[in-house]
């Protein structure tokens, strides 16, 4: 009897030590979850999610702070795939929420007075200019998170859609009108 | 006898390549205008370099090849610009794209053309260029460009095949280049064979086109070509997709995600090798080429087209049939609906295919798939076509590509044997460029994370320089006054390098200003004694006279002011 637990005892003293070594020895600094989440989301930075950038609201999601449904950019096959990979449900966007269609910034060159308001406030720095100097987008980097368009004083900044053309043109999802039969 | 190898699967579908093939290449009338697309081939569009109202010269590049990939676009005729603007133009999406309209003036006129007698001697880096700015891309209906392919390090490529298999139902334009041209093909194979440093020229071309590969055997006999062979190939479709030609030819297999080059092939359409030694020998672009027009029209025939001339008038020529309800573009299989009869012929429009109810009557309603796997048996590339139909339907991109979507060469083999009707090859066609677009998205969204993080980091780097700079000063400041206050007061007269700033410092303001007014008094005055008249020895007498003389005016003037003061102050 005494036998038996002393042993029990000894097993679990040791595999204890072995789990005490491991969580130190394979301790993982920061929540690997919040890269995951923060790879699936489009990266716009534009804060309509109610955080200031994606990481922040990769964070807030991974700490159950926030819902899946805040992200206008990544459309619902982004909230599709957030449900996938925390294994949640989807959920709709609520409100009024909804994706637009994508577009870039363009900045009327006629009416910038040069003030880089909109260069402070790009978060990824795809506008070009100086003080006193006309600024231009650089539209291959613009993610059109329309955060410069608030703070330019003479208004000379809009958002212009992408529209459809040869290069980003897609095939349609086969679709076939029913007709009755005659 | 050469032993040949089979591919997976096949279909044989009606060949109708009989309409087409028993008449002689035709001259095409010369169009009314000719639309010309700056973006005819795989890679970056050109870039227009002609301005509208120019008059231009046959064989006159009008569009430079621009990036890596990318390939000239020439005039076809001579005559004079009328737009560049954007087009309807040859793809199925029917989206407008930049195109130069060229309105012929009917003289033909050639530019200066630099042939060449011995392209043997010529390096191969200039035969690569020569081709690039000649506009020569494959004319099997990819377009890309040629001279990208002719690239080998030495006998790495062991096998040049040119591919005339021609395995689409209507095409003939391979055929009839092969019997009329076959031994300025067989010349541009030659070329080919060089740039690549290949060892043997295999020209594979399906046997139900005998007269062509007779022509092409007597060809290489004729012009006494080594290591060169026409083999005649089965006809099974799509026995002319270049991995196919390759298996069965060699018996090489390329696998997924793999390159033929990779093995020792690489592959041409014969077409190709004939612009190749247009190109290299007589200085031609490539401005023109064969197209076959079929199907619903009067006197279905070859005709060598300029590119740009628009489809509807070169159709006129074969005498269209009135219920036609639209064209395709290349093959019945694998062709594309043209968005619109204006459209101009492209480099790789190899056939045009007037359309009527009677030729292709209206697609069957889609049942569902039962599962009966007859795609599975004919598809070419060995893939499970049911699956990926599945998949492609619900949207379940991640999975079709683990069933090998891409590998997937939209043959249409699979919607020809499907009992059920499914439109196959657009479900394929919609998941792969569904899954580019994602990707696309997906490097966008990496790079703008990687901006937005190196932002943060400026950001807060710029914040700890200046923090760091704004505490050195606070530093310094601190430190001066430790000194100035354990230090006693500096003598003002001692040292020549008494400086302003080296006031001591005081708590009363005013005070500290004295101090530093009484500083600079001491220091102007110190400057003034330590100050001295220079070269005053070895003076000649005459300078030594003229000394005394001004000195003498100076003590006058001296005298006569004190005198005046004088009188001041008495007044």
């Amino acid at each position: 009897m005494l036998s038996a637990l002393l042993v029990m005892a000894a097993i679990a003293i040791a595999l204890g030590a072995v789990l005490g070594f491991a969580a130190i020895k394979f301790h993982v600094e920061g929540n690997p979850l919040v890269e995951k989440i923060d790879a699936v989301l489009p990266q716009t930075q534009c804060g309509q999610c109610g955080y200031p950038g994606c990481k922040p609201y990769a964070t807030a999601i991974a700490e159950g702070a926030a819902d899946i449904n805040l992200c206008p950019p990544g459309g619902e096959e982004g909230i599709h795939k957030l449900a996938d990979l925390l294994g949640v449900d989807f959920k709709p966007f609520g409100g009024d929420t909804a994706p637009k269609p994508k577009a870039v910034a363009f900045i009327d060159e006629n009416n910038c007075i040069g003030c880089t308001l909109c260069i402070q406030a790009c978060p990824v720095d795809a506008i070009a200019g100086a003080a006193k100097q006309m600024h231009t987008i650089i539209a291959a980097e613009c993610t059109g998170c329309e955060l410069c368009v608030a703070p330019c004083p003479v208004d000379c900044i809009d958002m212009v859609e992408i529209e459809e053309n040869i290069s980003n043109w897609k095939w349609k999802y086969p679709v076939y009108p029913l007709r009755p039969a005659a | 006898m050469r032993s040949l190898f089979k591919f997976h699967g096949g279909i044989h579908p009606a060949s109708n390549k009989a309409q087409s093939n028993h008449k002689p290449i035709t001259q095409a009338a010369l169009p009314s205008r000719l639309v010309i697309p700056l973006h005819q081939h795989v890679g970056n569009s050109a870039k227009p370099i002609v301005e509208a109202g120019q008059r231009v010269l046959k064989g006159q590049i009008i569009g430079a090849p621009e990036g890596h990939v990318s390939s000239a676009v020439h005039a076809p005729t001579s005559g004079v610009i009328a737009a560049i603007d954007m087009q309807q133009v040859a793809h199925p999406s029917g989206i407008p794209d930049l195109c130069i309209t060229l309105i012929p003036d009917g003289d033909d006129e050639w530019i200066a053309r630099e042939s060449c007698d011995d392209w043997q001697a010529v390096a191969h880096t200039d035969l690569r260029h020569r081709l690039r700015d000649a506009g020569v891309v494959g004319l099997g209906g990819a377009a890309f460009p040629s001279d990208m392919k002719l690239y080998s390090h030495k006998h790495q490529i062991k096998t040049l095949v040119l591919n005339g298999a021609e395995c689409e139902p209507y095409i003939t334009c391979d055929d009839l280049l092969m019997r009329e041209r076959a031994a300025e093909i067989l010349q541009g194979a030659e070329i080919m064979r060089a740039l690549l440093y290949a060892e043997e020229v295999l020209i594979g071309i399906e046997d139900n086109k005998p007269e062509a590969i007779a022509a092409m055997r007597s060809a290489i006999l004729d012009g006494k070509h080594q290591n060169m062979e026409a083999v005649a190939v089965p006809t099974i479709y799509p026995g002319g997709g270049a991995k196919q030609l390759i298996r069965v030819l060699t018996g090489i297999e390329v696998a997924a995600g793999m390159r033929s080059t990779n093995l020792g092939v690489q592959c041409f359409n014969v077409g190709t090798a004939y612009s190749t030694w247009r190109a290299i020998r007589h200085g031609e672009a490539l401005i023109s080429r064969i197209v076959t027009v079929t199907g619903n029209v009067g006197q279905p025939q070859n005709f060598e087209a300029l590119l740009g001339t628009p489809v509807n008038e070169l159709v006129a020529q074969a005498g269209p049939l009135p219920d036609t309800r639209g064209y395709i573009m290349g093959g019945p299989m694998m062709g594309i609906r043209l968005p619109s009869a204006e459209v101009g012929v492209i480099k790789a429009t190899n056939c045009l295919i007037a359309m009527s109810d009677s030729l292709f009557p209206p697609a069957l309603p889609a049942l569902p798939c039962i599962r009966c796997t007859r795609c599975v048996d004919v598809c070419p590339a060995e893939l499970q076509p049911q699956e990926l139909f599945w998949f492609a339907q619900s949207k379940n991109l991640l999975k079709a590509q683990e069933y090998h979507l891409f590998d997937c060469i939209e043959c249409g083999a699979c919607s020809y044997v499907c009992p059920s009707n499914i439109p196959l090859v657009e479900y394929y066609r919609f998941a792969k460029s569904e899954i580019w677009a994602q990707e696309t998205s997906k490097k966008a969204a990496d790079a703008a994370r990687e901006r937005h993080e190196y932002r943060e980091l400026r950001i807060e780097r710029e914040k700890q320089e200046k923090a760091d700079k704004l505490a050195a000063k606070e530093k310094a400041a601190l430190e001066a006054k430790a000194l100035k206050s354990a230090a006693p007061l500096p003598p003002a007269v001692e040292g020549a390098n008494v400086s302003l700033y080296d006031a001591p410092v005081d708590a009363d303001p005013e005070n500290t200003m004295q101090l530093k007014i009484q500083a600079a008094i001491d220091h102007a005055k110190q400057q003034a004694a330590v100050s001295k008249p220079e070269n005053t020895e070895h003076l000649t007498p005459q300078q030594q006279a003229e000394i005394a003389t001004i000195e003498a005016r100076r003590a006058r003037i001296r005298e006569l002011a004190l005198s005046s003061a004088d009188e001041h102050t008495k007044e």
